[in-house]
């Protein structure tokens, strides 16, 4: 079993993760609240990863990176290379590729708040800050959650983007599903199996632990 | 459009008509409805009445700034909400209006006493504790302080909205059918706290209902709604009796409405009699969990008395009085008699029932009324 693949897939997972919780909050909270007319293009553009292939959203970001491109040529002025290739890079691709998978349980969760409670909050003096804290994220946990530990599986499952802009450097984009392809390339069947396994059982505990934590939902009224 | 019933409703008296809530607004909803309100709800409990879709909700959500008028004024005291004139638009945050909405809307993750302890979060919290226990104690709801709303019963979780909503001392306070799934009982205690709070903080409550019942019960004064319009403003007897006001006396459904006084309880019949007035008529009702000398309200529909050119005999009615006519006006195909017996009594005929009688008026007519027309709108 590679070690140096899985402690770096983690690695990356709860980076990305924890990121994605950050920005997938607030985006969440316009794309639900906000009455905007064109609102509808901004939940489109969040939603794209899930339909396109990850080789597209590779290529794109391949481009985006390269010198071509005023992000890739200021990212290279400023650090000396490309993020093609590295850690950072990856962070970012995945980031992008499971962005839905974060924002969209969270803007299901805060679109089923009651709006009443929220317009008892703000009669009872609170702000929008307030009344987000105090209300409608407690209300929301189980939402939060979940798009958290699917934006968390999502990375840990990625493969397709990985390959286009990580490539395959051991210990710096080698992720375990890059890890496992390559074992199996080289008919190295026993180490694709444990590892394969590994990452199996990994990903069920972590799964088991969440949702069996997140089961105790608030009950707004008694069942009659 | 709004028809005063009585001339000089907001009291002369400068304190209070510093605490007035003072709405006069205008919303259009497409062609279909508009809200075209004006009116003055001085300290004490307001009714607002009409029927479902009159704006009764619309007109709450307006004055705590949930939803915008077009135009208009709304302001309390001299703490103005809205003011299109301005472009004044106070945040619903900085209204400091007492909101319990139909639902109660109680935050369901927090304890009862976390609840009425949100509107305070600017309090320091040694006085934050004290006052959330001291608004729970006087709405009788100590016990279940630690408790979240899904694990109290309706009653109180009705009385943890109302702290919750008071304890912040609001300038107004606005209540949308909070009552209407509680039980009768339940109900007027919890009505009973209520009053003996607004005696020592007298400040405007706006009661949403459509229940003609509660708005004899619980108010001092009533404006009526419909379409979006004030009809009808003043004590809720006048709202109801008017009988310029013919939609709200629909709506009542009594045209007759007598103050009365118990003078006899017959309780192995059933029946009360009672005296209106002071006019020495007697009306035989039937009985009310009530005391003899208890004041009652008598609603009898006009439609419910019988008219009689003789006196009849051998009737199984109690109730048979005499008067003459003192008017008689036709709409349509009703013939709306005004009689007077000691008091003045409307009642609906048809126009071939008239004719048959052959009475006019100055004829001396006799009332016959069941005992069960006699409704009792004020236990």
């Amino acid at each position: 079993m590679n070690l140096q693949a899985l402690t770096l897939t983690i690695k990356l997972a709860v980076i990305v993760s924890a990121v994605l919780l950050v920005l997938g909050l607030p985006i969440a909270y316009w794309v639900t609240f906000s009455r905007l007319r064109w609102k509808f293009l901004v939940e489109a553009v969040v939603a794209l990863p899930l339909v396109l292939p990850p080789t597209v959203l590779g290529y794109y970001l391949l481009v985006a990176f390269g010198s071509q491109s005023a992000l890739g040529r200021a990212y290279q002025s400023l650090t000396g290379h490309s993020l093609a290739f590295t850690f950072s890079g990856l962070v970012i691709g995945s980031l992008l590729y499971s962005l839905p998978f974060a924002v969209q349980p969270i803007v299901a969760s805060f679109a089923a708040v009651d709006p009443k409670l929220i317009a008892a909050s703000q009669t009872l003096g609170a702000g929008g800050w307030k009344t987000f804290w105090r209300v409608i994220l407690p209300l929301s946990r189980p939402g939060v959650v979940t798009g958290a530990v699917l934006s968390f599986a999502h990375t840990v499952g990625e493969f397709g983007v990985v390959l286009m802009i990580g490539g395959n450097i051991p210990g710096v984009t080698r992720t375990i599903s890059i890890d496992i392809y390559d074992q199996v390339q080289s008919a190295n069947y026993s180490q694709a199996g444990q590892t394969a396994l590994a990452l199996l059982l990994f990903s069920f505990v972590v799964l088991s632990l969440v949702y069996g934590l997140n089961r105790r939902a608030w009950v707004a009224w008694p069942s009659k | 459009m709004a028809i005063q019933v009585t001339p000089t409703m907001p009291g002369p008296n400068a304190e209070a008509s510093q605490r007035d809530l003072r709405v006069r607004i205008r919303k259009s909803f497409g062609g279909s409805f508009t809200l075209d309100a004006g009116f003055t709800a001085p300290p004490g409990i307001t009714m607002l009445f009409g029927a479902s879709g009159a704006g009764k909700t619309t007109l709450l959500d307006c004055i705590a700034g949930l939803q915008h008028a077009d135009s208009g004024l709304i302001s309390s005291g001299d703490h103005v909400f809205f003011d299109s004139s301005t472009g004044a638009n106070l945040r619903t945050a900085r209204r400091r209006v007492g909101y319990v909405f139909q639902t109660l809307a109680l935050f369901p993750h927090l304890s009862a006493a976390d609840n009425v302890a949100y509107g305070l979060a600017q309090t320091p919290s040694g006085d934050r504790s004290r006052r959330v226990a001291e608004i729970l104690q006087r709405f009788r709801v100590s016990h279940a302080a630690g408790r979240r709303p899904s694990q109290i019963s309706g009653g109180e979780r009705q009385r943890v909205a109302l702290a919750r909503a008071l304890v912040i001392a609001p300038s107004v306070l606005l209540l949308d059918e909070p009552l209407s799934a509680l039980d009768a009982a339940t109900k007027s205690h919890i009505m009973d706290d209520l009053r003996a709070w607004n005696e020592a903080a007298p400040i405007p409550i706006l009661y949403v209902t459509h229940s003609r019942e509660e708005v004899f019960a619980l108010g001092d004064r009533a404006i009526f709604l419909e379409q979006g319009k004030v009809l009808a403003e003043g004590t809720p007897h006048e709202v109801l009796s008017a009988p310029r006001q013919e939609a709200a006396a629909q709506l009542a459904g009594f045209e007759n409405i007598f103050d009365a006084r118990v003078i006899g309880l017959h309780e192995s019949q059933g029946t009360m009699t009672c005296e209106v007035g002071n006019s020495g008529v007697h009306l035989e009702a039937p009985l009310g969990r009530i005391h003899k000398g208890e004041a009652v309200r008598l609603g009898i529909r006009a439609g419910d008395i019988l008219l009689a050119s003789r006196q009849p005999e051998g009737l199984s009615a109690r109730n048979v009085l005499e008067g003459t006519i003192a008017s008689l006006t036709r709409r349509d195909v009703t013939v709306i008699a005004e009689i007077d017996c000691g008091v003045r009594v409307t009642v609906h005929l048809t126009p071939g029932a008239q004719q048959s009688l052959g009475i006019a008026p100055g004829a001396r007519v006799w009332l016959v009324i069941k005992t069960y027309s006699c409704h009792l709108l004020r236990k």
